[in-house]
C-alpha cells in the first residue's frame, strides 16, 4: 500500500539509466531507480554488484559516466564531496563520520554552528539537538562525547544529524550490520518515524529478512546490472537472494560430515580467566567445527584473544595436543598451529592502504624468508594460489585492499590466515557484512577445512550461521560458558535461553 | 610531459606512479642543471666530491630515520645524540692515548665505543617508546635535551678537542680517499645499500611498513610490534654513531653546537624522498636523494651571489613544502576523477 501512495507522489530523487566506469572498467550499466518521499527503499545485491557506487552517485560523491539524476523532476549535477547534503540528500557511511572526541551536540552542528556576534550559542544548539534526538526517540544526552556511545547510539546521532539538516533523502550503507537485534528493532522504529515524516530512505543491507520487514520496495543489482525494482511484500527473502545471485541458493550451508567423537582433543581450555573471561572451559577436537554463540560483549572474542596471546591470561590452563602451553605472542601461537581471524577486518585484519600481496603474506611472512631476504617469486605464487582458491575477484590486482568489496576483503583475510597452514583456526564473525553468495562460499570453505582435519572455531552473532555449520555450540554470557549444545539441541530457542541466562548447564 | 594525457588509463597510472617516485631524482637533476648554469664550476670533480662528502652525515642518519618514520615513529634526538657520542668518543680516545698510545688501537677503541653508544642510545629511545608506552615525539624530545646538555657538561660549556697526535691517525677517515672517492662517501654508499636491502628485501622492512600502516593489523598478524619498533630506533642509533665516526676527524672536536638541527635535516631528507611522515610507506632511495638535494641547495647558494647564503634555510624549507605538495598526488587524482 505504501507503494501505491508513493506512486501518486513524484519521486524526490531518480536515477535514470546511470552508467559508471572507473577508468576503463565499467561497474554500473544503465541502472534506474526512483525514490519517493516517505518510502523505505532497500538496495540489495552481492558484494561488487555496484550498490556502493550507485549510492555514491545518488549522493553526489561520484559523478555518473552517463545517464541523468533527477531531483524533484529536474535534471541536476549533484555537487561533490557531500555538498549534496545542502539539497537534503544525506549519505550515512558505514564507517560513521563523527568526531569521536567531540560531544553529540558539537557533532550535529559541526560546520554550521549557531553563533551570535561570533560567540557560540551553546544553549540554543543543545536545545535543538535535544529536540532532534527526541524526534527520533532516542535517549542520549547532547553533551555526551561520541567516544562514550555504543555503535548503535552513534548511528542514531548520524540520523539525528541528517534530520537536523532537513534531509529529504537519507541513504544508509548497511546501517544494521553492526547492530544487535534489539538495537536493530529500535533503529527500525526510528526509520518508521522518519518515513511518516515524508523522508525517503534508501538503505543497503545483506540481511534479507530485515529488508522484508522494513522496506516498501526493493531494488536488486547484480554485476552492475539493474535486475528489478519490486514491492517488498511480493518478495520472499529466498526470492531476493535468488535474484541477487542469479542461481538457486538451496544449499547455503554445506552438508555436514559427522563429527568424530573419538577424535583427539587438539585444544583444551580449563578454567580460563582473563579480563572479561571467567572460568571458561571447553575443548576442541580434530576436524570439528565448534560454534561460539552469545550476545555481543559476552566474552567470546576475549577467550580466544587470551588463548592466542593477544590478551594476558590471569589464571587457567590452555592445552594444545594435551600439552600445557601459554602463548605470550601471536607469533608463538601461530608457530604452534593456532590462528585467530579477527572480526574487525578493517581495523585489525588488513592493511587497507596496501595491495593484496603484502597483506596476504603478512601473517605467515617467516615462511617466505629465504636466506635473509623475502622470496618475491614465492609470494607472487602464493597470491595467485589464494586468488584461485578463495575466488577473490578484483577489477585490478593492484588496487588497494581498502578499495575492494567487503566480501573480497573477507576472502583475502581468510587467505592471509590460511597461509600459515594452521591446525586450529578461530574465525570471529566469518561473514559480517558480506553478501549471501560469498557467505555460501565461506561456509563451504570452512566445511572443507574441517573435513581435511583442521579444527575450526566459529564465533558468530548470526544464529542461523552458528546453527548451520557447527557440530557443537558453546553459548557464553557475561564472560562465562552457559552451556554446550550438541545434535538436535542446537536450535535458536535453546541458544537464546542460554545466552539470556534463563538456563545454565550445571557442571561439576 | 604533455604526451601523458594521450596514453591509456593503465599507462597513465604507471606514468603517474613513476613521476611520484622519480620526483626527487628529477628535482636533484634540475638543481644540478641550475647549479651548472649559474656556475660551471658546480660540476667540477672537486665540488662534486665535496658535495657528496657533506651529504654523507645527513644521508647516513636519514637512512636510519627512514626506518623509524616508516614504522610510525619519529626520532628528534639524533643531532644531540651525535654530539654526545662525539664528545664521549673524544674523551675516551684522549684518555686511552696514555695507555694505548696515539695509534690505530686508540682510534678503533673510540669507534667501537661510538657504535656501542649509538646502539644503546637508540635502544633507550625504543624501549621508552614501546615498553614505556610514551609517544616517540615526547621520548626523543626528552632525550634530545638530555644528550645535548650532556655534551655541554662534558665540555664544561666549551669544546672537547681530540689530541693532535690521534688526529693524525684518524684524519684519513674523513679526508682520505679510496678508489677516488672520499671515505665518508663509501660509508654512505654501504649504509644506503644495506638500508635499501633491509627495507625492500627483508621481512623486517615489510614489518616496519605494516606497523606504520596499521599497528593493530600488525599485532594481529603475529608481528612483534614492540621488538620491531625498538629495532628501528637501534638502527637509527647505529646510523648516528657511524655518521659520528666519520664526522669527528673532520673538526677533531665536539661542542654544544655539534650536530645542531641534524634531526630536522634528516627528517626533511626522508620526507623529500617520498617517505610518508605518518608511517607505512618508506623509501630509502628517496631518502638518499633527499639528503643530496638538501646539501646541493646549500652548495649552489655558496656558488652564486644571486641569493644570499643566509637564505639557505628558506630554500630548504621551500623545497620540503613543495616536495610534499607534489607527493600529495591530489592534483593527479582530481584529474582522473573528472574524466
Amino acid at each position: 500500500m505504501m507503494f501505491d501512495e508513493a506512486r501518486e507522489t513524484a519521486p524526490v530523487l531518480k536515477a535514470d539509466h546511470i552508467s559508471k566506469s572507473f577508468g576503463s572498467v565499467p561497474v554500473l550499466f544503465s541502472v534506474s531507480m526512483d525514490i519517493h518521499p516517505g518510502e523505505v527503499h532497500a538496495l540489495i545485491g552481492e558484494n561488487g554488484a555496484g550498490k556502493s557506487t550507485l549510492m555514491k552517485i545518488l549522493s553526489g560523491f561520484h559523478a555518473p559516466t552517463s545517464g541523468r539524476i533527477l531531483f524533484d523532476n529536474h535534471e541536476v549535477a549533484l555537487p561533490p564531496d557531500g555538498e549534496a547534503e545542502k539539497l537534503g540528500i544525506v549519505l550515512i557511511h558505514q564507517e560513521l563520520n563523527l568526531a569521536e572526541q567531540m560531544t553529540v551536540e558539537e557533532n550535529i552542528f559541526l560546520g554550521r554552528e549557531l553563533t551570535h556576534r561570533g560567540m557560540l550559542q551553546r544553549d540554543k544548539m543543545r536545545q535543538m539537538v535535544s529536540g532532534y534526538l527526541e524526534d527520533i526517540g532516542v535517549d542520549i544526552s547532547p553533551s555526551v562525547r561520541i567516544s562514550d556511545l555504543s555503535i548503535a547510539e552513534k548511528q542514531m546521532v548520524e540520523v539525528a544529524k541528517a534530520i537536523s539538516r532537513n534531509a529529504r533523502v537519507l541513504i544508509m550503507d548497511e546501517p544494521t550490520a553492526v547492530l544487535t537485534e534489539a538495537e536493530t528493532e529500535l533503529f527500525f522504529r526510528q526509520v518508521e518515524r522518519l518515513k511518516s515524516k515524508g523522508v525517503a530512505i534508501v538503505f543497503v543491507s545483506h540481511k534479507l529478512s530485515e529488508v522484508k520487514q522494513i522496506a516498501d520496495r526493493v531494488t536488486i543489482l547484480r554485476d552492475g546490472q539493474w535486475i528489478g525494482s519490486q514491492v517488498a511484500e511480493a518478495l520472499t527473502p529466498d526470492a531476493m537472494a535468488q535474484m541477487m545471485v542469479g542461481r538457486e541458493l538451496s544449499d547455503l550451508y554445506p552438508p555436514m560430515h559427522e563429527a568424530d567423537v573419538d577424535a583427539v582433543r587438539v585444544l583444551e581450555v580449563r578454567d580460563l580467566c582473563a579480563s572479561g573471561v571467567r572460568n571458561v572451559s571447553f575443548d576442541l577436537r580434530k576436524g570439528e567445527i565448534l560454534g561460539f554463540s552469545g550476545l555481543i560483549g559476552s566474552g567470546r572474542t576475549a577467550v580466544f584473544e587470551a588463548v592466542c596471546g593477544l590478551k594476558s591470561i590471569s589464571s587457567g590452563q590452555v592445552l594444545v595436543d594435551g600439552v600445557e602451553t601459554r602463548f605470550d605472542t601471536v607469533a608463538t601461537a601461530r608457530d604452534a598451529g593456532l590462528a585467530y581471524l579477527t572480526k574487525d577486518r578493517k581495523a585489525k585484519g588488513l592493511l587497507l592502504d596496501k595491495q593484496m600481496q603484502p597483506n596476504l603474506t603478512l601473517f605467515a611472512l617467516p615462511k617466505f624468508i629465504r636466506r635473509f631476504g623475502l622470496d618475491a617469486a614465492a609470494e607472487e605464487k602464493a597470491l595467485e594460489r589464494a586468488i584461485r582458491r578463495f575466488d577473490i575477484r578484483t577489477r585490478d590486482a593492484n588496487i588497494n585492499v581498502g578499495d575492494m568489496s567487503g566480501g573480497n576483503q573477507q576472502k583475502l583475510l581468510l587467505a592471509k590466515v590460511m597461509e600459515s597452514e594452521p591446525r586450529i583456526v578461530i574465525i570471529d564473525e566469518p561473514t559480517r557484512g558480506i553478501d549471501v553468495g560469498t557467505k555460501q562460499q565461506i561456509y563451504h570453505f570452512i566445511a572443507a577445512l574441517a573435513a581435511e582435519g583442521v579444527s575450526v572455531v566459529i564465533i558468530s552473532s548470526e544464529m542461523p550461521e552458528v546453527i548451520g555449520i557447527s557440530h557443537r555450540v558453546v553459548v557464553m554470557r557475561e564472560g562465562q560458558v552457559m552451556g554446550v549444545l550438541t545434535g538436535d539441541d542446537i536450535n535458536e530457542n535453546e541458544i537464546v535461553r542460554y545466552a539470556a541466562g534463563l538456563k545454565r548447564e550445571s557442571k561439576g | 610531459m604533455s604526451d601523458v594525457t594521450a596514453t591509456t588509463t593503465a599507462k597513465d597510472k604507471r606514468v603517474r606512479f613513476d613521476i611520484k617516485t622519480a620526483g626527487p631524482a628529477i628535482a636533484l637533476l634540475l638543481l644540478c642543471i641550475i647549479g651548472f648554469l649559474l656556475n660551471p664550476a658546480f660540476l667540477s670533480e672537486g665540488n662534486l666530491t665535496n658535495l657528496l662528502t657533506r651529504s654523507a652525515f645527513i644521508g647516513i642518519i636519514a637512512v636510519g630515520a627512514t626506518f623509524v618514520i616508516t614504522a610510525g615513529g619519529i626520532d628528534l634526538s639524533v643531532g644531540s645524540m651525535a654530539a654526545a657520542i662525539a664528545g664521549v668518543m673524544i674523551i675516551i680516545m684522549n684518555s686511552a692515548m696514555e695507555t694505548l698510545g696515539p695509534g690505530l688501537a686508540t682510534v678503533l677503541l673510540g669507534c667501537g665505543c661510538s657504535i656501542l653508544l649509538g646502539l644503546g642510545a637508540g635502544w633507550i629511545n625504543g624501549v621508552l617508546t614501546t615498553k614505556g608506552k610514551i609517544e616517540a615525539f615526547i621520548v626523543t624530545l626528552g632525550t634530545m635535551g638530555i644528550y645535548r646538555s650532556l655534551v655541554t657538561y662534558f665540555a664544561d660549556g666549551g669544546t672537547l678537542s681530540l689530541d693532535f697526535a690521534i688526529r693524525g691517525v684518524y684524519r684519513p677517515v674523513y679526508y682520505g680517499s679510496v678508489f677516488g672517492l672520499p671515505a665518508p662517501v663509501w660509508v654512505f654508499i654501504v649504509v644506503s645499500i644495506c638500508g635499501w636491502l633491509l627495507m625492500n628485501r627483508t621481512a623486517f622492512g615489510r614489518y616496519c611498513t605494516a606497523i606504520g600502516s596499521n599497528e593493530s593489523v600488525a599485532k594481529y598478524s603475529a608481528i612483534k610490534v614492540d621488538r620491531i619498533k625498538t629495532m628501528t630506533y637501534v638502527i637509527q642509533g647505529l646510523c648516528v654513531s657511524l655518521a659520528t665516526v666519520i664526522y669527528v676527524p673532520r673538526l677533531g672536536s665536539a661542542s654544544a653546537s655539534t650536530g645542531v638541527m641534524w634531526e630536522l635535516e634528516a627528517i626533511a631528507a626522508v620526507i623529500i624522498g617520498g617517505t610518508v611522515l605518518k608511517g607505512g610507506y618508506g623509501r630509502i632511495g628517496g631518502t638518499i636523494l633527499g639528503a643530496l638535494i638538501l646539501t646541493t641547495i646549500g652548495n649552489i647558494l655558496n656558488f652564486t651571489d644571486l641569493i644570499s647564503n643566509y637564505l639557505n634555510g628558506t630554500m630548504q624549507g621551500l623545497i620540503i613544502i613543495i616536495a610534499v605538495w607534489l607527493q600529495r598526488g591530489d592534483w593527479g587524482k582530481a584529474k582522473a576523477n573528472k574524466s
